[in-house]
């Protein structure tokens, strides 16, 4: 069937700031369906408040609004662009879900917008678990028993109905969040009622345990001719009982016979076109029993996925593109294969390796926790091996994560170890290695972990391979072997206590190297056309000459390959903005005709659509991996600036293995990143510095901190971004700090800087060619210094500096970033006080707020940094004007971050040195209050206009507080303080009732909160003595869903943006605006920026 | 340590590891690209004299089984692997792959690197090939295989189908169809689909008279799949046309299609490389809707050389070539995907319901001669 043409506009939702469970897949799926969409000549508006994706660059859609995700600013939307379709199943369960509450509020039927991709109806059987059951039942289907609840009486009994354990799911929640399985009627109760909470339509489902039960989950598409192709199985090897976000996870399915697989199928897609999907791309779930082989559907997810995504990555079958050309109309046969050319969508890939995703957790932040059906991990590596084994190790050390391979975990004791294998985690599959080490028999851990003995075997014949690496002679026999079971140089080296160089000497001396075979959709049966490759051992090197492999050239001439390294897997503090610039400069340099070559691991990402480089390699980002591509590719140069940390820490080997580094070399980064070099650079430029002082013992740390002056910001020297950092604020708090970080390592320094309280922090992105240096963006951050610039709200332009702050930080980037021997991307951070500036940091590469700035002022940074990086000097590609100041903008654009606290119960929900958020958001409007409450909004904290607020705030914000409570009190809120902050109140002629502490008398406060008398919470702190009480305050807070502000500086910007609301609200509202409309109001300097880099 | 060998034609050789009976087997190497399914594949009879190659390395995990046989005997040339699973993992699972391997006889091989085979194949099309585990010198086993045969021209089905007549073992319903099946290498996919009609089966040896057949008075006729090439089953294509003329519902699969397209005076050629696998698309002209099949051939019928009363109604999606066929006026109709899979998705068992309709139009037609 043709594509529909009473459509003419679609409006495309995207998922909002990356969360837990909802990561840059949505931009990958977005980006892919917004590109097919206007490739079919549809006029496309997006609406996304997340600014670091690819999908809101301005040239993607026609209309891109950076706009809180919420239904009253879609319907503002809709009312102004008045699109005759949505398509809201690329945008995660956000999405969805908005869809639904348009749906629901009329919006959609007032102004004639169809649903496309997936109807209400189908979301609905999907998405409500009860109408979802009842389905498979008359269906026919098996499914566990359940029972869906709306009171804790309910659940009790559900609970005793069942029989433990129990798995609690809350209803429409992201990642499975507020569920869990509980043992006893005890831990019911207090889950249900979280849950019950949680869930927005106030339903939790009880559900028959089927934990510890194989996991499968099929990719399947369907047309509205009823095609329908299953792109890839995937099976879990974690069992059912670990939410598959967090399951290590292996595509093809291994350990189910065709008889099985088929039959799983035959009720795929009967499970699909029973809840009535009709068009696009479905996820389902099943789980089955090992003992009897009884199968059972889990769940359906009507829309692209996270593991759609992973799918499209594993097979080559790209899902969400041919998802939204299902949705206006085509069918699966009209569809192209994109990576044949030759033949039709309608099929079902057939792949010839093994793809393993391996998740990430953020363990260094949050600690270890046990996993169960919430997910926790913030991000997945994706490796392909011609066999399981090949693939496990290569994700493995695609994670980053310190192992180099498949390692095993230390385990103290055997009961640390069974311990460890009972309890799934991010550690248990280096339990399962020290317990095959012991010899412990594959069947006994299948028991205990519920892992597929299958696996387990393969594993085993790692561990027995190891045995004979550290024994045997490193024979050209012995290194073969070892590669094709994905060993690493680095792994083999340890084994054989060598250097990792030398087993490279010695391996490569062997003639021992690596073959790039295609990921091509059909197992070679048919020539591809797209050079997506991934890294094998398995070839036999005794063959004749082999036929085509991966072919060295594919497109016409060009002006050369450039190798751009990826960021690897998503972690705090570097995610989806680093791709972000990578995916710019691979557009850059096919702008500019050279042929880029993406190296990435990544399979959430853009920069890992075959789409979007000109040759992909799906590769761990390690330093044998990639120099072995660059041995093949031969390339001008490489870029590592752009991908974050990962890159940047293979700069200097990379360099010393003789590879070109494009832009800012090695040596400058080590002037930035070594304190000494970095202490001298900033002397001679006369520029400020915090004090500081270096101590190896408790004695020297409180020497310095006693000559720095209390606070102090104390860090080991070992760790990076923010990790393990605190500020400490007198005497006993260092020495037991000290005592406590001197012991844990050997590396044993600490790092000893003056905390420059109630200072202001700026963040600038620059970019030099080494004669001139544009300033890109300066920003203000919100919060005070002392806050992780990663955590901190800011705002472009600053909203509060004077223009000779300005002057200053502009002539001190640019001195620094000749200075420093800059080229390309810079990020500088400074702290003003009392007038003075300081330089905190600068990285010479991509930082986490290019996005922002690029979104804010609609240029593209990263790009213009790509250029300098080939040699195009930097006058060439932005006007003089722009060199001498930074760009104008006659609007406001606010980053706000999101974070992850509710996901991990028990955790103090406050903002500290230390990066915790996940994603940001922008707001952007004419004005602060009005960008400022826009990014609340869009972060997911709706500030209220009228009700109660609680304050409470520690000493040193008493002062600060009193216009705050004046302007709150001016604003018709009402004040409850507890006895000493009301009385200071009170002192001040501020009216407050009081309010009883926790433990000193009901209701307390945390009653309060939970009684939803509280529309506001300020609690700020205390840096000194933190009272248990304000972890409870603000812990009720973020359960409950109740706004809560933990510093002044915020308070105050939610005060304006308060206010601003209020005023807005008696018009229409917070107004709507397309970000390519805030750009026609810049200057021509502005817009023609970096605009016409073939030229340049 | 290699202890096995494969070597094609064309002078590639392919070290490797020994994961069956001892001993020395020629065929044509193909590749299948199922990704599951190894042991239908195995024991169907059509892969007969061929070596069969899986592009899937990961061979055996889920072991073998009884309920899962497509024939008596597996009667494959050979077996290629990239890695064979000695330790299987399935509820099902009797025996491991290997085992099955010694214990019926089949030669086998892993450690080969099937995607430069598979390359390989692709380029140069179907080649002759041996795998051995008694002579490990590559030359002396290239100069057999220049000297063995080749498949075109061989007529397998004869040493593919049962020795003599059979009625398959699952219970008829009382108001179920009497099939004939003639048997060119039957899967047992085939038997098990009709017998979910409720039909009562009849299994005839391939050189069965057609006289025979209609004595059995069956309400519909199927010609199995077969290995080999069918203008060398020219008894195959003359038994076809006399049952396609005699009024009796046809069916014919794989090589039954080639057959019935032979005896109407079509021309069947060899493809390069064939269609091995479970994933390849086919629309149906008319509804237009596409199944994804199970495909195991090497022979196709050429479009051009139909006559005007045999209709094309299936083609594949993937390289245009004729899926299927219907004759205008006689109750005929055949494929050449397999609708019954085993392996592969179920997508095609609509033919053996479009079968009995025309069963049931028979008879109610009879009926009312009557």
């Amino acid at each position: 069937m043709p594509k529909r043409t009473d459509l003419k506009t679609i409006l495309v939702v995207g998922s909002g700031p990356i969360v837990i469970g909802q990561a840059c897949e949505f931009d990958y799926s977005g980006t892919q369906g917004v590109k097919a969409l206007r490739a079919e000549g549809y006029r496309v508006v997006l609406v996304n408040s997340n600014p670091a994706t690819i999908m809101t660059d301005p040239d993607m859609a026609e209309a891109t609004y950076i706009e809180p995700l919420t239904p009253e600013i879609l319907e503002r939307v809709i009312a102004r662009e008045r699109p005759q379709a949505l398509l809201a199943t690329l945008g995660g369960q956000t999405a969805l879900n908005l869809a639904v509450a348009l749906a629901e509020r009329g919006t959609l039927e007032k102004y004639g917008v169809e649903l496309i991709g997936a109807n209400l109806e189908a979301i609905r059987k999907a998405e409500d678990r009860q109408m979802f059951h009842r389905c498979m039942l008359e269906l026919g289907l098996d499914v566990p028993r359940s029972l869906s609840v709306a009171d804790l009486a309910a659940a009790e009994s559900a609970g005793r109905e069942l029989g433990f354990p129990v798995i609690v799911r809350a209803s429409f929640t992201l990642g499975g969040a507020g569920g869990g399985i509980v043992y006893h009627q005890g831990e019911l109760l207090a889950k249900a009622q979280a849950a019950l909470q949680m869930s927005p339509i106030h339903q939790i489902l009880l559900e028959e345990s089927i934990l510890g039960w194989k996991e499968y989950e099929l990719e399947v598409m369907r047309d509205r001719k009823d095609n329908f192709v299953v792109v890839c199985p995937i099976e879990n090897i974690d069992p059912m009982g670990v939410h598959t976000g967090d399951s290590v996870t292996v595509a093809p399915a291994q350990t189910l016979s065709d008889r099985e697989y088929q039959a799983m199928r035959d009720d795929a897609r009967r499970v699909v076109s029973a809840v009535g999907v009709e068009t696009g791309g479905c996820n389902v779930q099943f789980a089955v029993d090992p003992e009897t082989g009884r199968r059972v559907v889990v769940e359906i997810n009507p829309r692209v996925s996270r593991s759609s995504a992973l799918a499209s990555k594993a097979t080559g079958f790209p899902i969400a593109k041919i998802a939204a050309k299902l949705a206006v109309g085509y069918t699966l046969d009209e569809i192209a294969n994109d990576i044949t050319k030759a033949t039709p969508a309608c099929f079902e890939p057939a792949i010839d390796y093994v793809v393993t995703k391996v998740p990430r957790f953020a363990v260094e932040k949050f600690g270890e926790f046990a996993l169960d059906t919430a997910m926790k991990s913030v991000g997945e590596v994706m490796a392909v091996g011609r066999t399981f084994k090949e693939s496990l190790q290569k994700a493995l050390r695609g994670l980053e994560g310190g192992v180099k391979g498949f390692e095993s975990a230390r385990a103290a004791s055997e009961e640390d170890l069974m311990k460890g294998l009972a309890t799934p985690s991010s550690a248990r599959l280096g339990f399962v290695k020290a317990a095959l080490e012991r010899a412990m028999a594959a069947e006994e851990i299948a028991k205990i972990t519920g892992i597929d003995p299958w696996f387990l075997d393969q594993m085993a014949e790692l561990v027995l391979f190891e045995a004979r690496i550290a024994r045997e002679p490193l024979s050209a026999e012995l290194m073969r072997e070892a590669k094709r079971l994905g060993f690493s140089d680095a792994q083999i080296a340890r084994t054989r206590r060598s250097a990792e160089a030398r087993v490279r000497a010695r391996r490569q001396a062997l003639g021992v190297r690596p073959a790039f075979d295609l990921i091509d959709t059909c197992a070679g049966e048919f020539e591809s056309k797209t050079p997506y490759f991934y890294s094998t051992y398995a070839g036999a090197p005794s063959l004749a000459p082999v036929a085509q492999r991966a072919p060295r050239k594919t497109r016409g001439p060009k002006n050369g390959k450039v190798v751009i390294l990826g960021s690897g897997p998503n972690r705090i503090g570097q995610g989806i903005e680093f791709d972000y610039c990578c995916v710019q400069a691979c557009q850059a340099l096919r702008e500019m005709g050279h042929e880029s070559v993406m190296i990435n691991c990544n399979p959430e990402t853009v920069s890992t659509d075959y789409d979007t480089s000109d040759r992909l390699y799906f590769e761990p980002l390690t330093l044998e991996d990639v120099l072995e591509i660059i041995d093949f590719e031969k390339p001008l140069g490489v870029v590592a600036q752009f991908g974050g940390q990962t890159p940047l820490n293979l700069a200097r080997p990379l360099a010393e293995a003789g590879v070109k580094i494009l832009g800012t070399q090695p040596r400058a980064i080590d002037l930035a990143e070594d304190r000494k070099l970095f202490g001298r650079v900033l002397k001679s430029l006369k520029l400020l510095a915090p004090q500081s002082g270096i101590a190896e013992n408790p004695r020297q740390a409180l020497a310095a901190a006693r000559r720095i002056g209390y606070p102090v910001m104390v860090r080991p020297s070992y760790v990076l971004g923010g990790r393990a950092m605190e500020i400490v604020y007198d005497d006993a708090s260092l020495k037991a700090l000290a005592a406590k970080a001197l012991s844990a390592s050997e590396h044993s320094s600490l790092l000893i800087d003056r905390f420059l309280a109630d200072a202001t922090e700026i963040d600038v992105d620059a970019v030099s060619d080494g004669k001139d240096v544009f300033v890109a963006g300066v920003m203000e951050h919100i919060e005070e210094a002392g806050i992780h610039s990663g955590d901190s709200a800011c705002t472009l332009p600053t909203h509060s500096l004077s223009p000779m702050v300005l002057d200053a930080v502009c002539r001190a980037t640019k001195s620094l970033a000749l200075k420093l021997g800059v080229r390309g991307l810079v990020n500088v951070q400074y702290a003003v006080k009392d007038g003075a500036l300081y330089v905190l940091e600068a990285n010479p590469r991509a930082s986490r707020t290019v996005p922002f700035v690029s979104k804010a002022s609609g240029i593209p940074v990263a790009k213009i940094a790509t250029a300098v990086l080939m040699g195009r000097p930097l006058r060439r590609l932005v006007s003089a004007k722009l060199l001498k100041a930074p760009p104008r903008l006659p609007y406001v654009a606010t980053k706000e971050v999101v974070l992850p606290f509710i996901k991990f119960p028990g955790l103090d929900p406050k903002l500290g040195p230390e990066m915790k958020s996940t994603g940001e958001v922008m707001g952007i409007d004419r004005d602060f209050p009005r960008s400022f409450a826009k990014s609340q909004e869009a972060s997911g904290m709706s500030l209220p206009k009228a009700g109660t607020v609680f304050l409470s705030v520690k000493d040193e914000d008493k002062a600060a507080i009193i216009p705050v409570a004046r302007e709150l009190l001016r604003l018709g809120f009402t004040l409850i303080a507890t006895r000493r902050t009301r009385e200071f109140l009170v002192r001040h002629g501020l009216e407050a009732s009081p309010v009883a502490k926790i433990g000193e008398g009901k209701p307390d406060v945390a009653d309060l909160i939970r009684q939803k008398a509280v529309s506001l919470v300020v609690n700020t702190p205390s840096g000194k003595r933190e009272r248990a009480d304000g972890f409870i305050i603000r812990r009720t807070a973020l359960e409950l869903d109740v706004p809560f502000i933990t510093n002044i500086r915020s308070c105050q910007a939610a005060l304006g943006a308060i206010s601003a609301a209020k005023a807005a609200s008696g018009s229409d509202g917070l107004e709507v605006r397309p970000i390519q409309d805030y750009y026609r109001d810049l200057g021509p300097e502005v817009r023609s920026a970096g605009r016409r880099l073939a030229a340049s | 340590m290699a202890n096995a060998l494969l070597v094609l034609e064309d002078g590639s050789v392919f070290p490797g590891r020994s994961c069956g009976a001892p001993g020395e087997s020629f065929g044509e190497a193909v590749f299948h690209t199922a990704m599951t399914g190894y042991q239908e594949i195995i024991s169907d009879p059509s892969y007969m004299g061929q070596l069969v190659a899986m592009t899937y390395p990961h061979i055996g995990n889920y072991g073998v089984t009884p309920e899962d046989e497509e024939s008596d005997k597996p009667r494959l040339a050979g077996f290629i692997a990239h890695e064979i699973c000695a330790k299987p993992s399935n509820w099902r699972s009797a025996e491991s792959l290997p085992e099955y391997f010694r214990r019926r006889g089949v030669v086998a091989i892993d450690g080969v690197d099937t995607r430069a085979l598979t390359l390989r194949l692709r380029e140069k099309g179907a080649l002759r090939g041996a795998i051995s585990t008694v002579d490990l010198d590559a030359k002396s086993l290239l100069a057999k295989v220049l000297r063995s045969p080749s498949l075109i021209g061989a007529d397998l089905a004869k040493a593919a189908t049962c020795e003599k007549a059979f009625t398959w073992s699952e219970r008829a319903s009382p108001q179920g169809r009497r099939v004939a099946v003639m048997d060119f290498g039957a899967k047992y996919g085939i038997l098990r689909r009709l017998a979910a009609l409720g039909a009562e089966i009849r299994v005839f040896p391939a050189l069965t008279k057609p006289e025979e057949i209609l004595a059995f008075k069956p309400d519909g006729i199927v010609l199995s799949n077969g290995p080999g090439d069918p203008a060398a089953a020219a008894y195959g294509a003359r038994a076809a046309k006399a049952l396609a003329e005699s009024g009796v519902p046809v069916m014919g699969i794989c090589l039954g299609h080639q057959l019935l397209a032979l005896a109407f005076g079509a021309k069947t050629f060899k493809l390069k490389f064939g269609h091995h696998g479970a994933n390849h698309p086919v629309m149906d002209l008319e509804s237009g809707r596409v199944a994804v099949t199970s495909q195991n051939h090497g022979f196709g019928v050429d479009p051009e050389s139909l006559p005007r009363f045999l209709r094309l109604t299936h083609k594949s999606l993937n390289d245009g070539t004729c899926e299927g066929l219907a004759h205008a006026e006689l109750p005929v109709f055949s494929l050449q995907f397999h609708p019954e899979a085993s392996p592969g998705p179920h997508d095609a068992w609509g033919a053996f319901p479009r079968f009995e309709a025309l069963m049931s139009r028979r008879r109610e037609a009879s009926l009312r001669h009557a």
